[in-house]
This record gives structure tokens, C-alpha cells and sequence, in this order.
């Protein structure tokens, strides 16, 4: 049978905590590219957001929308900016030890057209506040996806995760 | 000044922003503080992201006060409004 999920690299955040992650030198032999982050700010707030940016491309081309639930109401939003929000994690006062989960899915990351993005997450305390999301996002540009900056507001806070995925078609 | 450092998310001079990087080709996990353009970049964020947030809020603020005086004017409760829309 053919190994179409490989795991490429893999981060742990450490003490010092850090604002970014950064997976520089993607291999370009695969199809899709995955990431799955768990995921807690240092800053002093329930929640915080967390963004992506991708081939190091820092200019407005990214147009994202997103449905979110808080534990009370519904709402969406959406908009272009200098990088797509992916996240919304937990901060400094949420419930001790919570982390957000988070599935990011770049297809054809290196194709010559535009690249588009989807992410399911969970950004749970075990109290009412917790958040429910799926974000939808095009960077407009045709580079190859040979880099992807994870950014949150402040730091990641230790133990936070991430690990990177090829997945092949065939 | 701490106000609004905390406000732009702004690390103070006893914290060093640092960035976790991962050479996928070679597997070097490398820890670095944020170059002169990451900080620049990151405060940008910041404020776009301040400023975006505070006009969400004076928006939700407009129309709970725009909301209140309907209700006030028609002389009736919030659960009395939601009863005649249900």
C-alpha cells in the first residue's frame, strides 16, 4: 500500500515559549501539504487569534472567511489581509493546561496558481466560552508553498505543538 | 507605555520575540529572535488588529444602544420581542 500521509517535521515549544513557527524548505515532491497544531498564547485574555502565512508572502493577498461558535452564538466574518486567521486558541486565563487543536490543509501547494486553505478548529477550555471554527482562505499569489509562518499575538506557550504533513496522491 | 505595549501585543526589553524555525530539509529545529522586519511586521499586525477589533466593538456597542432604544420606544422587553418575532 502506498504511503500517502508522511510526517516532514515537527516542533514543541519550549519554556522560552515563541511568537512564531516557522517550517522553512518544504519539499515540493509532494501533493497537499497538512498541519496539525495544538496550540496556547502567554498573553492575559481568554482567547487570542492566530494567523498564517505561507511562502513568506507579508503582503495583502489573503482573503479568508470564517464561521465560528463561542459556546452561546454563531456569527461569521471575513476579509483580506496581510495573512489568513486560522485559530482562535486559549490565553493566559483560560482554563490551565486547555490548548487548541487545529488541522490546516494546503491541496496542490505546488501548483502555479493561487493557494487555498482550509482549517477545522477547537478552541476548548472546559467552560462555556470555547470555540467551535472552520476558516476558508486564498493566498493570491501562484509562489509554491515553500514555507509556512504560524504566527500568534504574543508567544506560543510551552508545550504548544505543531507537526507538518506531505500527503500524496497516489 | 506598558498599556499600550500590552495593547500592540509588544514584547518589553526583558522578553526577546523569538521565532522556532524548521529546515524541513534538513531537520535543523532553529530558535532566533524576530528579525528587524518581523518586529516591524508584527507591530503592523498589532495595530491593524487593534484598530480592527476596537471599530468591531464600537459597531456591536452602536447597535446594542440602537437595539435598547427600539425597545425602549416600542415599550416592550427584549423577551417580549423575541416572543412577537418568534
Amino acid at each position: 500500500m502506498a504511503t500517502t500521509f508522511t510526517k516532514i517535521a515537527s516542533v514543541s515549544v519550549g519554556s522560552g515559549g515563541s511568537a512564531n513557527i516557522d517550517f522553512t524548505s518544504i519539499p515540493q515532491t509532494y501533493t497537499d501539504l497538512c498541519v496539525k497544531v495544538s496550540s496556547r498564547d502567554t498573553y492575559s485574555a481568554a482567547f487570542l487569534d492566530v494567523f498564517m502565512q505561507l511562502a513568506g508572502v507579508t503582503s495583502s493577498v489573503y482573503t479568508y472567511r470564517r464561521v465560528i461558535g463561542n459556546g452561546t452564538t454563531a456569527s461569521s466574518s471575513s476579509g483580506t489581509d496581510v495573512n489568513i486567521p486560522i485559530a482562535v486558541h486559549p490565553g493566559a486565563t483560560a482554563t490551565a493546561g486547555s490548548f487548541a487543536n487545529y488541522e490546516i490543509y494546503i491541496p496542490n501547494y505546488t501548483s502555479a496558481f493561487n493557494k487555498s486553505v482550509s482549517v477545522d478548529t477547537v478552541g476548548d477550555q472546559n467552560a462555556t466560552l470555547s470555540y467551535n471554527a472552520l476558516y476558508t482562505g486564498i493566498m493570491s499569489n501562484t509562489s509554491a508553498v515553500t514555507s509556512i509562518k504560524i504566527l500568534c499575538q504574543t508567544s506560543f506557550a510551552q508545550y504548544s505543538t505543531a507537526t507538518l504533513y506531505g500527503i500524496k496522491n497516489s | 507605555m506598558a498599556i499600550l505595549d500590552k495593547l500592540l501585543r509588544r514584547n518589553t526589553m526583558s522578553e526577546v520575540a523569538t521565532a522556532i524555525e524548521v529546515n524541513c530539509a534538513t531537520g535543523e529545529v532553529t530558535e532566533r529572535p524576530l528579525t528587524t522586519e518581523e518586529l516591524a511586521q508584527r507591530e503592523a499586525d498589532a495595530q491593524a488588529y487593534a484598530s480592527k477589533k476596537h471599530e468591531e466593538e464600537v459597531a456591536a456597542q452602536a447597535a446594542a444602544e440602537a437595539k435598547a432604544a427600539l425597545l425602549t420606544k416600542l415599550g416592550i422587553t427584549e423577551d417580549e420581542a423575541k416572543l412577537l418575532l418568534a
